[in-house]
């Protein structure tokens, strides 16, 4: 999993059944850091995320099952919202 | 998923026999508001799409998810058309405005 900020809404009312009622996200992927890094995705939100939060989210295959009872055509999904990250640098 | 635009049509006719009755289009990455970042695929057209529409596109094994897909050898499918695209509140992408 990664960590990735929830920049934006992405609407398409035309879909595969399959994504029927699923919310879409626009997402940036940061590194450790929390800077971005990477190109922006569209997620599916599974966990009732909003615009700024930081989340963290699933690729690939494991996107298919980031909503609760079905499994769905998407390759990025949110599965937590982030409510703080400590990071221990070693010296 | 990415944020693509559907930029030609794919014609197969001696294609794998699972591949047969799907509409193939030739789609190029995007970034949110639909300026071109020139990668391409071809992708499984599960939507009725076409040509200039921005879509969703799924890749990988994922793409097999959607309806009707899952035995079959694709690695790409376009799984919605975009209306509207917003980020911090504002319309960064409108169909049929930045087209």
């Amino acid at each position: 999993m990664k960590l990735g900020r929830v920049l934006g809404t992405v609407i398409a009312t035309r879909k595969d059944k399959a994504i029927e009622g699923v919310k879409l996200y626009l997402l940036q992927p940061l590194n450790s850091r929390g800077n971005p890094e990477g190109d922006i995705l569209v997620a599916v939100d599974g966990v009732g995320a909003r615009e700024g939060d930081l989340v963290f989210y699933v690729r690939s295959r494991e996107a298919t099952l980031a909503i609760k009872g079905r499994v769905i055509p998407a390759h990025a999904g949110i599965v937590g919202i982030v409510d703080n990250v400590r990071f221990e640098e070693e010296n | 998923m990415e944020l693509a635009r559907v930029v030609g049509t794919v014609v197969s006719t001696k294609k794998n026999e699972r591949l047969n009755g799907y509409k193939f289009l030739l789609v190029e990455t995007t970034e949110p508001d639909g300026k071109p970042k020139g990668k391409f695929f071809v992708a499984v057209d599960l939507v009725d799409a076409g040509v200039g529409d921005l879509v969703l596109l799924v890749r990988g094994s994922s793409a097999r998810t959607a309806e009707g897909l899952t035995d079959k050898p694709v690695d790409g499918s376009i799984v919605g058309v975009v209306d509207a695209v917003t980020m911090g509140g504002r319309i960064v992408y409108s169909k049929g405005k930045n087209d």
